[in-house]
């Protein structure tokens, strides 16, 4: 009980957040309770949580997917293209997304498990990318192709619509997270989890403990990959429509980065570099576009201006000096999930 | 027929790019453990060079202007990909997953990088002209662009083979595939040999990247993330330090996709190969060489 | 001075501490055989003192500290090494293993060729297809080709045929009279036949220096320390 009481706190300041009229220079453009930068803040709750369900798969379980943004990108597709295309109700939709999201990542997970290392991460891939390539090829027009789908707010829940209720969409967020964050604390505490742990350090002696650790790889990616398609409704949520740019490889990329710069297998470590990269992602393009940046000189304005560009270079840095993450400063040594990690992948 | 022609010679000039992209691939990750995401930047960097380079090269004519830029490409290609094993690989000797971020991190940055300066989109790049025109084969008009780059792609798998077969870098680098602790057994110093294999990398990135922007007609700073994968998939299928396996399945996947694309649905070509590596895996898990296991 | 000095040698391997303080001397010219039963960490010790795993401590050749050397540097100072599964490169050529382990201007391939007249013809086979006791010829010649100050040799005899085990000893000897050796055996009889100093491990401590004659002749102690007898 004891280690719920600072998420606890937590989630009561954030709660508060959207009531309070209070500026911070430099880390929003405009005060905590306004539109823009909820929007913003609940941009970062999503992204952190699904940064928490991929360190489930990475940073727990030591499963390398370089395809986990299919599964985000299903829960924002698959709504979208139920209500505005196929006219259901935003409740069926969800049902039906659901069901996607339970059986798809079970379909292509039992065969992407088969195999280990590599091999598993370049499946995964492999699958993101057939995701993106029929996102792009847009069958009947559903996914709106390269211009994504704008989604039919008629049949989204009206508290949720318009900019006057971003402050709702925020508490949405707020309560997403928490409830991943709940369900990745009890999952990772529980025996399966256990399990997991122990098949990041050595997956062979827990098959000579009898255990068959295909069933417990599932059984995580299954959940991840179903925690990721909520992230992903409620991102639909709040963009209200989908755009093929979270089907992209760097997309899926950007969850790695995510997770190592916060931290992987921590607590805190992994919705800590969610939320820190989003938040860096917005506030970088915002910087670009100010009279700070603009007036320097064109060499080293011209990559700054381009996020990614800082972030990647962010990432080579955290990578060389704090390869444990932010979470983990002042502890120097590497990160168990690393160095298992390694050892899985030698020859 | 001829429609099966064109296709068939389309496919192995796409094969061609697969396997100068994933020959490096192949090699890094043999020799190094070092899975290269940045291997796209490597052919984004080449591209641009030689694309940088032909638009500043006024007074020629086409042809010579071309070859100058395209050497430029490969020096740039080959330089980079040098200094990048050198200041961010090397320092991080024997942390193999340090190695693959930081090359995740590299690609996102590089990519970005050429977006920064020269925009988001498709540049035109020139090329001689009867590169453009056909030339018809049993009945097919084939572009003659797909003969440069088949005849390019065989031309740098023979000189592959013979610098792995003849030299004692060559030497020090098959040998090192096959077992790395051994090699600095005899006390080889193996990291030399890694920066080497970065730059062979390199330049066969390069020069990919200098035939996709004659097949594409353009460069573009999306193509080589697009590219690696698909080479990624070739180096699976194929096997890593394998050149011979990664050129078969090079030719396998290029020729699938534009089968698939045509006489299934456009599209579905790009599916098809990823239904490829699925079955491969699932019959072979350790890749059709055996050595993903 | 001893050729060979390690003192407090610890490695961990994953959570094992499998060497916990070893101290022992390789005297210069001879056989030293490192003895013990299975898992003890004879082979840790090998790879340890060839710098292929991470260990603390120090080490000494010829009184300069290799203890954090690299590999390869270790080897250049005349340290040459026959592991315990050979780990020839299978796909390369006979004369290809030799030639890349070639490190002097002048290597010794008359010396090999006198000791290994079947190397000599097999020399563009591929050493993938060599048998056992063929591929331990090459990794034996890969390390006399340099005028090396010690080889450490892990297990020569390991699956070898009665009278492959003979030819390999009658090898051993000739080169014992050549350079130092550091040798881990379990086969007592080669010891026996080769060895002037033994060196006895025991769950990663070394529990016995002396002569190698004095040790095999006391049969109580023989049992107790390797289990056999």
């Amino acid at each position: 009980m004891r280690r719920l009481v600072v998420p606890a706190a937590v989630l009561v300041v954030l709660a508060f957040v959207p009531k309070l009229s209070v500026d911070i220079p430099y880390a929003f453009k405009s005060a905590l309770n306004t539109p823009g930068t909820l929007q913003l803040l609940a941009l970062c709750l999503v992204f952190g949580a699904v940064a928490m369900t991929y360190d489930l798969l990475f940073g727990y379980t030591g499963l390398l997917s370089f395809g986990h943004a299919l599964y985000f990108a299903v829960g924002v597709y698959i709504v979208d293209i139920a209500i505005t295309r196929w006219h259901w109700s935003f409740a069926a939709a969800l049902a039906f997304t659901a069901l996607v999201g339970l059986v798809l990542p079970a379909i292509l997970g039992a065969v992407s498990l088969r195999v280990g290392g590599i091999a598993f991460a370049m499946v995964t891939l492999a699958f993101a990318q057939a995701g993106s390539v029929l996102v792009f090829k847009n069958p009947y027009n559903w996914t709106g192709g390269e211009e994504g789908l704008g989604a039919d707010y008629t049949k989204l829940p009206q508290g949720l619509v318009g900019i006057f209720n971003t402050k709702h969409l925020y508490w949405v967020a707020l309560v997403f997270a928490a409830a991943v964050f709940c369900v990745v604390e009890w999952a990772v505490h529980s025996s399966p989890g256990r399990v997991w742990q122990a098949i990041r350090e050595n997956e062979l002696r827990v098959q000579v403990l009898g255990l068959r650790p295909y069933g417990y790889k599932l059984m995580v990616f299954v959940l991840a990959s179903f925690l990721a398609t909520a992230g992903g409704v409620v991102y639909l949520l709040l963009l209200g429509g989908a755009t093929p740019e979270v089907t992209s490889p760097n997309f899926t990329l950007t969850l790695l980065v995510m997770v190592v710069i916060g931290g992987t297998g921590t607590r805190w470590g992994a919705f800590l570099g969610g939320a820190l990269y989003t938040w860096a992602d917005q506030r970088l393009g915002d910087a670009s576009a100010s009279h700070a940046v603009s007036s320097l000189p064109s060499v080293v304005r011209t990559p700054l201006q381009q996020p990614l560009f800082v972030l990647g270079v962010l990432f080579i840095l955290v990578v060389f000096f704090v390869p444990g993450g932010l979470a983990r400063i002042g502890r120097v040594r590497r990160p168990r999930t690393l160095q298992r990690l390694q050892e899985a992948m030698q020859r | 027929m001829s429609t099966f022609v064109l296709l068939t010679i389309t496919g192995l000039g796409l094969g061609a790019m697969y396997f100068l992209i994933a020959s490096g691939l192949s090699l890094i990750y043999g020799l190094m453990g070092v899975l290269n995401f940045a291997h796209g930047a490597f052919l984004t960097v080449g591209a641009y060079g030689a694309w940088f380079t032909e638009s500043k090269l006024g007074g020629l004519s086409v042809l010579p202007r071309f070859l100058i830029a395209a050497l430029a490409g490969l020096v740039v290609g080959a330089v980079f990909a040098g200094l990048v094993e050198l200041v961010l690989i090397r320092p991080l000797y024997r942390r193999h997953i340090e190695q693959v971020l930081v090359t995740v991190g590299l690609g996102l940055a590089v990519s970005a990088l050429v977006v920064a300066i020269w925009g988001n989109d498709a540049r035109p790049f020139a090329s001689p002209g009867w590169l453009g025109d056909t030339t018809t084969v049993l009945g097919a008009r084939v572009p003659n662009d797909r003969w440069v780059e088949i005849l390019t792609a065989i031309a740098v798998l023979v000189a592959l083979n013979a610098f792995l077969r003849r030299t004692r870098y060559g030497l020090i680098i098959r040998a090192g595939v096959e077992n790395r602790a051994m090699v600095t057994a005899l006390g080889i110093d193996v990291r030399r040999a890694f920066t080497l294999v970065f730059a062979i990398g390199g330049v066969a990135a390069a020069v990919a990247g200098v035939l996709s922007g004659v097949y594409f007609g353009t460069v573009d700073p999306a193509r080589g993330t697009s590219l690696l994968i698909f080479a990624f998939i070739v180096v699976v299928i194929g096997g890593l330090g394998s050149l011979r396996g990664t050129a078969a399945a090079a030719v396998v996947v290029g020729l699938l996709q534009q089968y698939a694309n045509y006489y299934a649905s456009s599209g579905l070509g790009d599916l098809s190969v990823v239904l490829l590596l699925g079955l491969v895996l699932l019959v072979r898990p350790g890749g059709l060489s055996g050595s993903f296991a | 001075m001893s050729l060979l000095s390690v003192r407090d040698l610890h490695v961990h391997l994953g959570e094992s501490h499998v060497l916990q303080g070893i101290e022992f001397d390789v005297a210069e010219g001879g056989v030293t055989a490192l003895l013990g039963r299975n898992g003890v960490g004879k082979t840790t010790t090998l790879r340890a003192l060839m710098g292929l795993v991470d260990r603390r401590g120090r080490v000494e050749l010829e009184g300069a500290d290799i203890t954090q050397a690299p590999t390869h540097r270790i080897v250049r100072r005349g340290v040459g090494y026959v592991p315990e599964d050979r780990d020839v490169f299978a796909g390369l050529t006979v004369e290809e293993n030799l030639r890349l382990a070639e490190r002097d201007d002048d290597p010794q391939y008359d010396l090999v060729h006198d000791l290994f007249p079947e190397l000599k013809e097999r020399a563009k086979q591929r050493a993938g297809t060599l048998s056992g006791g063929q591929q331990q010829m090459v990794a034996i010649a890969r390390a006399l080709l340099n005028r090396n100050r010690v080889l450490l040799v892990d297990e020569p005899t390991k699956g070898l045929a009665p009278l492959l085990v003979t030819e390999v000893a009658r090898v051993l000897e000739r080169v014992s009279e050549l350079t130092t050796v550091l040798l881990v055996e379990q086969n007592l009889g080669v010891v026996e036949r080769v060895a002037r100093d033994a060196v006895v491990l025991d769950t990663g401590r070394v529990v016995h220096v002396g002569p190698a004659r004095e040790l095999l002749a006391d049969k109580p102690m023989v049992h107790r320390m390797l289990g056999v007898g």
